[in-house]
């Protein structure tokens, strides 16, 4: 490896700028000064307190983890039946099938909000949780779908065939020999949906008749300069939480990648 | 032979049937809806019968619907450049100068900012450029400048800020994955044969790299011409994008017929944009072969 001083010092200053409003957050978030901006004025945790005594915040953050976690187990599911066919087994049509599934990856967000809302007001559906959930899980599908593929992908057929060969039926095969092995690539598939349903906007606030979800309730928040800080403390927790989340999932990705003999190379996505 | 071949069909329909049925009825139907809509004549909330063409009229030459759409496009076009270029140094380095080892490393810490909240990252920028937000008291507390500059009022910079932010990861991963498999033999050949390091970047590494470019192009572009959140929290408003514009037109005028066919207008104007790039990736590797 050729030492690149200017490149290297590239990447150290785009990783500042990656990094410097996640930094930013706690700073903020702990400042004694309704204001955001410096210089910071002493260490308080009020905003914290603050934000938590909103009972509005209580609600929204219950309603999205009903959302994010129906929708990370629908999406994993469905993901792992689609998964499955493509990976294993050969039929006609398989590439128009799974691009169709593939679709909302390349189309806006608010195209893929607004024909829902069309079809459901024009059927009579009402709107609430469950149409929230119908929306994150047709967005969060191609994710699963995507990270259950390389992982069905990476298991050797010879297990399963020589489970079959010992008499094993095709279901036991399935839950003893292929399950136990791509158990890590349903767990990072979990997480990550997880992830995009608790942070997604878009569909949240178009979908869901102004109920409470915690995107929606601080996109709403910032617009009052007042309530900055006690969102910034609010953004922390979000921030250490989606890192702790992710760390889990990089770990059981690896771990699945250790599992099947493979080699490390890259992250999600 | 044949028929365990339409046995392992059969099994991978019923497996496939689920997820299919999921999408064919929650995004196929949804999507020809707004087709059928886009050419009926809208009111109130409904769709009515004699069909139009119209709508498409409307949105083709009136003239806040051409600002707006070219607005957003311009808009798109200028993230996605900002974006692929900061990005491409970055994907360059990690491919080239990091060992192999510490690779997953480095696209770990790449991808985690944008694992989180998106809304709280648009809103931070927000706070950071506004009006005596961080920036501005920065600099003015370092004496550089004693009026605050408040970057947010230049509407269209804080967006390409914020969106190049936002999608940093996008762009940084497909140019990583195809410089990944550019032929290391190749730049010592060209070396040997005289070229200098920069030439053989140039003439060698970045056309090989192309298909990484234009997908990191798609990826970013597709995105942030719908985006609805940064034109709202950044540009207050006041610089509307095609999203905002369908959410004006299908909730506020309730005019679904209005609000389809811009959606569908929009869903053209992507659709030619990838194809675009697509065919120019295609002509670029032919061309370098």
């Amino acid at each position: 490896m050729k030492d690149a001083p200017i490149l290297r010092s590239y990447a150290v200053l785009y990783l500042i700028f990656l990094y410097g409003p996640i930094i930013i957050l706690p700073m903020f978030a702990f400042n004694d000064n309704t204001i955001v901006s410096f210089p910071l004025k002493g260490f308080t945790t009020k905003w914290f307190a603050e934000m938590w005594s909103d009972p509005n915040l209580r609600i929204a953050l219950q309603n999205s983890l009903i959302i994010a976690l129906s929708t990370a187990t629908l999406s994993t599911v469905l993901g792992i039946f689609a998964a499955r066919a493509s990976v294993r087994y050969k039929w006609p049509g398989k590439t128009a099938v799974v691009g169709l599934i593939m679709v909302p990856l390349v189309l806006p967000e608010m195209i893929v909000a607004m024909a829902l809302l069309v079809v459901l007001l024009s059927i009579g559906v009402p709107l609430s949780i469950f149409t929230i959930i119908m929306g994150h899980v047709l967005i969060c599908m191609p994710f699963a779908v995507a990270i259950l593929t390389s992982a069905f992908q990476s298991l050797d057929r010879s297990l399963e065939e020589a489970a079959l060969d010992l008499g094993e039926d095709a279901w036991s095969t399935f839950r003893l020999i292929v399950l136990p092995l791509v158990m890590p690539g349903i767990m990072a598939s979990f997480l990550i949906t997880f992830t995009i349903s608790i942070d997604e906007f878009i569909i949240a606030n178009f979908l869901g008749s102004g109920k409470p979800i915690l995107s929606v309730y601080i996109f709403g928040q910032f617009r009052f300069p007042a309530k900055v800080p006690a969102m910034l403390a609010l953004g922390t927790l979000l921030v250490a939480f989606s890192i702790i989340l992710l760390t889990i999932a990089e770990y059981f990705r690896r771990r699945g990648v250790a599992k099947t003999g493979g080699k490390n190379s890259g992250g999600f996505l | 032979m044949a028929q365990s071949q339409s046995s392992e069909a059969k099994t991978g329909y019923m497996l496939v049937a689920p997820p299919l049925l999921y999408a064919v009825l929650l995004l196929a139907a949804p999507l020809a809806t707004v087709l059928i809509y886009s050419v009926l004549t809208g009111e109130n909330g409904a769709v009515s019968l004699p069909m139009t063409t119209e709508n498409f009229t409307t949105v083709w030459t009136g003239r806040v619907y051409q600002a707006i759409m070219a607005r957003s496009l311009y808009v798109s076009m200028l993230v996605t450049l900002t974006t692929v270029l900061l990005a491409y140094p970055i994907a360059y380095f990690v491919s080239f100068h990091v060992r192999p080892e510490r690779k997953a490393l480095w696209l770990f810490l790449i991808t985690i900012p944008f694992w989180t909240s998106y809304i709280i990252r648009v809103a931070l920028w927000r706070t950071i450029l506004g009006y005596n937000g961080i920036i501005d008291s920065t600099l003015i507390g370092l004496g550089v400048t004693s009026e605050p500059l408040n970057i947010l009022s230049y509407g269209v910079v804080s967006i390409i800020i914020t969106l190049a932010h936002a999608y940093a990861p996008f762009a940084v991963l497909p140019i990583f994955v195809s410089l990944e498999k550019v032929d290391r033999a190749l730049l010592e050949a060209g070396q040997d044969l005289g070229e200098s390091r920069w030439t053989t970047f140039l003439r060698v590494t970045l056309p090989l790299s192309m298909p990484g470019v234009i997908a990191a192009v798609l990826i970013v572009f597709i995105p942030t011409v719908g985006d609805y959140v940064t034109p709202e929290l950044i540009g207050g408003g006041k610089v509307p994008m095609i999203a905002n514009m369908i959410e004006i037109e299908m909730l506020k005028k309730r005019d679904q017929a209005m609000g389809s066919a811009i959606a569908v207008t929009a869903m053209s104007i992507v659709a030619i944009v990838s194809i675009l790039f697509v065919l120019l990736n295609k002509r670029f590797i032919g061309g370098t072969k």
